[in-house]
């Protein structure tokens, strides 16, 4: 039978857990060190991906290199800390133990029954200080100075500084160095990220302010680069009400403009197409493949008609129909339509959606 | 040799003396040279105070704060202590230096009186460890 080799740290006590065959010693509880882990790997991917493309090209290449050492020394120094022992006293083998009882027992003298025994400390005389060491009951020690027993870790730890969850690991005498540099190095990651992030938050700023300013004088960012409204010769902003309140509502609560795109609708290919296709349509600004058969329909039809409103292009034959033509207009919309020139047409019912409202009203 | 492997085979079946740690000068590693009793009879006084002067003198050669020590923690620092995967610390040479001089105790000293001397480094650095290798009761 082949019996495995077990190595010690099988047969520790405590709650530490190991990994790697022994090379790794942890706290039971991970969550938090997990948590630490995401935070700094998921801030850091963040402004790598971000950030430092931008930063790269504009300022510096050595902006990015160095951060990205930074943060490899951050989490260098984190592992270490959390994978390390702190450095766990181990506990007493049972002759010791005994060894250790005997001695106390000798100290202490004969206790009457009944009587609580005196606590068990050791005095010590460090630099003539009288300093008291501690018999720690589960690990049958009297603790040296500076060392102190972890309940989350079940350990003795020499010069026992506290058990930290973030890095899921006591901070002792031999991994304390590497939690200072871990915090040490965070900060100035934190701070280093900060910065640059501080310059776009500046900018971001600066932007909005900017966007402000036109909004309250009603200008768009082309008429102020060309510097339209500005200058001594130069037209006055006919567009602004002249008081920041209304042009500020104007802008942010004027009224939401409707899509004339209509990206969503159907491609449509017939013969009614075809037929007001005939119509001469070429001046017409709006008749186009895009806008639906009623529509299309409604259009044809609307060009025949004598526009509303007279203009220079009207044709004069058509221009006493005018009258009677604003009484037409609204009604048959089945009306086959005949084939005459088209004059442009200066009617709001050019407006397709306007005029497919009034083709449902009938 | 192979009588010492033997005598570290069977430590754990008899008697042990235990010399505690001296913490009079601090927490730095130090051993008490106070003599223990219970080896009254087996080694002179002077023999057992050497050895645990010299180990004494070895600990603090490994926890010397000096030229070398901060240039050894710099140098590990700005490459992230990644050299450590190469190289061995000033601690661990030393410590290498004090198991081949206890071996070297135990073989001229030591087992000729029937003792054997643990490396206080498997007792986790808290007591130097002799071992009666005849069934010996204390009082």
């Amino acid at each position: 039978m082949i019996t495995r080799k077990v190595r010690k740290w099988e047969k520790l006590p405590g709650k530490n857990t190991f990994c790697c065959d022994g090379r790794v010693m942890m706290a039971r509880q991970k969550g938090v060190f997990y948590l630490t882990l995401f935070l700094i790997i998921g801030t850091c991917s963040l402004f790598f991906a971000f950030e430092c493309p931008y930063l790269a090209v504009h300022l510096s290449p050595a902006i990015p290199v160095f951060a990205a050492l930074l943060f490899l020394f951050v989490m260098a120094m984190l592992l270490r800390t959390s994978f390390s022992d702190p450095g766990v006293l181990p506990r007493a083998l049972p002759e010791e133990a005994t060894f250790i009882e005997m001695e106390i027992e000798a100290a202490n003298g004969n206790v009457p029954a009944g009587q609580r025994p005196p606590p068990r400390i050791r005095n010590v005389q460090i630099n003539n200080q009288i300093v008291k060491l501690k018999y720690c009951y589960t690990c049958k020690i009297f603790r040296p100075p500076r060392a102190s027993h972890c309940s989350i870790c079940d350990n003795c730890v020499d010069r026992f500084d506290h058990h930290c969850p973030w890095v899921g690991n006591c901070v002792g005498k031999r991994n304390y160095r590497y939690f200072y540099l871990f915090t040490m190095s965070l900060s100035l990651l934190t701070i280093y990220i900060f910065t640059f992030d501080i310059v776009h938050v500046v900018m971001l700023v600066g932007l909005t302010g900017f966007h402000t300013y036109l909004i309250s004088l009603n200008q768009t960012t082309n008429e102020d680069i060309k510097g339209s409204w500005s200058g001594k010769n130069r037209v006055q902003n006919p567009y602004s009400h002249k008081n920041i309140f209304k042009n500020c509502c104007e802008v942010l609560c004027g009224p939401t403009y409707p899509s004339v795109l209509d990206r969503r609708g159907l491609m449509q290919e017939d013969s009614s197409v075809s037929a007001t296709s005939a119509a001469p349509s070429s001046s017409s600004s709006s008749s186009s493949n895009p806008v639906p058969q009623t529509m299309h329909a409604v259009l044809c039809l609307q060009k025949t008609t004598a526009p509303l409103i007279p203009n220079e292009h009207t044709p004069d034959d058509a221009k006493p129909s005018i009258a009677t033509s604003a009484e037409k207009s609204p009604s048959p919309r089945d009306e086959h339509p005949p084939a005459q020139k088209v004059p442009p047409l200066a009617s709001p019912e050019t407006d397709a959606e306007a005029s497919l409202a009034k083709d449902k009203t009938h | 040799f192979h009588n010492l492997q033997e005598l570290r085979l069977n430590a754990s079946l008899v008697t042990k003396v235990f010399v505690q740690r001296d913490y009079s000068e601090g927490t730095v590693c130090r051993f008490q040279t106070k003599f223990p009793s219970e080896l009254d009879n087996r080694i002179e006084r002077t023999l057992l105070e050497e050895t645990v002067k010299t180990l004494n003198s070895y600990y603090v050669e490994a926890e010397k704060i000096g030229g070398q020590s901060y240039l050894e923690g710099c140098l590990a620092c700005a490459t992230a202590y990644i050299i450590f995967l190469c190289m061995e610390t000033r601690y661990e040479k030393v410590l290498k230096k004090i198991s081949c001089y206890i071996q070297e105790q135990n073989e001229k000293i030591y087992a000729p009186r029937g003792l054997l001397l643990t490396d206080p480094i498997e007792r986790g650095m808290r007591v130097v460890s002799f071992a009666h290798l005849l069934l010996f009761s204390i009082k």
